[in-house]
């Protein structure tokens, strides 16, 4: 077990590659009861929250839910959310744990009109379970991002279909008293599937093939979401939101560094958060995240680098422990379903989360 | 946990059999659980000297680099290149075929300095 913003979880439940192969295979289930959840409702709620977020709320339809960014005055990311519109006027956003105390201080301080801000955190958990056999488990899912109530074994539950794993999946809210009950009961009703408890390790091995981000390594209030290459989830024709006028220069001048997916060369030593990146021998960035992709057997990161460098197929060298080993930037998503056994040079680019 | 009796500890988890003037070095059940799925190995080079408690290997999992260390001043005279096509030997034979070098040591007085089974057992809280 590892502390992790105030909760103990465990990295891993028996290995970080059965589990990631569980969830690109079969199922698998993560407790998420740490994320924050914080609903904001009344009159003005709609209104006013498409001013602190980058999507458009406009959008979303009653159950529908949407990634976006809430930003500070710079441009920069305060956190990365999912926002479901669960009522006419009533939203739950599902923050991350680590950010749930400064979103709730951010929001409360810009609150303006009739809104009600209600962080339920504590009295609610969540598990996230996710993998191409996940119909199997449950009837009536509900759409790709849309969210509806239901009841199982008598509990009363949310169920969204999202992710993080690039999988089919959802996320399942209830009442923090049902979790243990919540979890055995899907357990139970998975073990035919061979449905596998999964932990932070392979959380970040399956975002990371797919190029989801990590905040407070991929995203940080330094960082913009034109940087982050997320602008797909940045409404620029909205009117205002806050970090708008930064975005939009941003934009026209192209961002001055850029996040970008890149893979190994050669087998070799995986590379890691915090390594510089080299082009010839012109420092040009800093990785964020990396590891061995347990689906591709192969060294796999992403990293910021100087935007005039960031450029698809571009060759860069990663420097570890003192040795530079080389490395190409790739589209996204690094992992690509139908193309296993296969380098992802043709995997298209998605802008889903 | 397995902690064999018969092998020294450190307190960075490796574990050190005697064999003559020389000894093998692993790392412990223990550490390869926490580490978990060992991806990658970086060996020491042959002949190589090194002093206690010095970096000279470098083991990665899926989540993260960690460095091995000699136990005790001495020289390296063998590795276990089998991890190189193999790293996973490290998690499923930690005492057998996972072993990482064989140190060549200067003074066999310097092994007092580690902990047998019993300290190393208490010390994982096994």
């Amino acid at each position: 077990m590892v502390p992790f913003a105030g909760w103990l979880m465990p990295v891993q439940y028996t290995s970080i590659v059965e589990e990631h192969q569980a969830v690109r295979k079969n199922v698998g289930m993560f407790d998420i009861s740490h994320m924050g959840q914080l609903i904001v409702a009344s009159r003005d709620a709609r209104g006013w929250l498409n001013t602190m977020l980058t999507n458009n709320i406009d959008k979303l339809e009653v159950g529908q839910g949407q990634y976006t960014f809430l930003l500070n005055e710079r441009g920069g990311i305060i956190d990365d959310l999912i926002v479901y519109r669960i009522g006419d006027k009533k939203f739950l956003l599902v923050v991350n744990a680590s950010c749930t105390d400064q979103d709730l201080d951010w929001l409360n301080k810009h609150k303006r009109g009739d809104v009600k801000i209600d962080n339920r955190s504590a009295n609610f958990g969540g598990v996230a379970i996710q993998g191409p056999r996940v119909a199997e488990l449950f009837v009536n899912l509900p759409t790709r991002n849309h969210i509806v109530d239901l009841e199982l074994a008598g509990m009363p539950i949310s169920m969204a279909r999202t992710g993080y794993t690039g999988e089919d999946g959802i996320e399942v809210f209830f009442r923090a008293g049902d979790g243990v009950k919540f979890w055995n009961t899907v357990l139970e009703k998975g073990k035919d599937l061979g449905i596998k408890p999964c932990g932070l390790g392979a959380r970040d091995t399956l975002r990371l093939e797919m190029c989801y981000p990590l905040n407070g390594s991929d995203l940080s209030p330094e960082r913009n979401p034109i940087e982050a290459g997320l602008g797909f989830f940045v409404d620029l024709t909205k009117p205002n939101f806050t970090g708008r006028d930064v975005l939009l220069k941003t934009k026209e001048n192209g961002p001055r560094e850029k996040l970008v997916p890149f893979k190994m060369k050669d087998k070799g030593p995986p590379p890691r958060p915090h390594y510089s990146v080299f082009e010839n021998s012109e420092r040009i960035g800093e990785v964020t995240s990396g590891t061995l992709s347990p689906s591709l057997n192969w060294g796999v990161g992403m990293a910021y680098i100087d935007g005039t460098h960031a450029k698809i197929g571009a060759k860069i060298d990663i420097e570890i422990r003192g040795q530079k080993f080389p490395a190409t930037i790739e589209k996204k998503p690094l992992y690509k379903k139908e193309k296993t056994s296969l380098p992802p040079e043709t995997a298209a680019a998605t802008t889903s989360s | 946990m397995n902690v064999p009796d018969d092998l020294l500890y450190t307190e960075s988890h490796e574990w050190i059999k005697l064999e003559g003037d020389k000894i093998r070095v692993g790392i412990s059940d223990h550490a390869q659980s926490e580490l978990t799925d060992v991806v990658f190995v970086e060996l020491p080079k042959m002949d190589r000297q090194a002093n206690a408690k010095e970096a000279i290997a470098v083991v990665e999992s899926v989540k993260a680099a960690s460095d091995i260390y000699a136990p005790v001043k001495g020289t390296v005279v063998e590795v276990n290149k089998a991890l190189e096509a193999d790293p996973g030997l490290i998690n499923r034979e930690p005492f057998g075929q996972g072993w990482l070098f064989v140190l060549k040591i200067d003074n066999p007085d310097d092994l007092k300095n580690l902990k047998d089974a019993a300290a190393y057992k208490k010390q994982i809280g096994g």
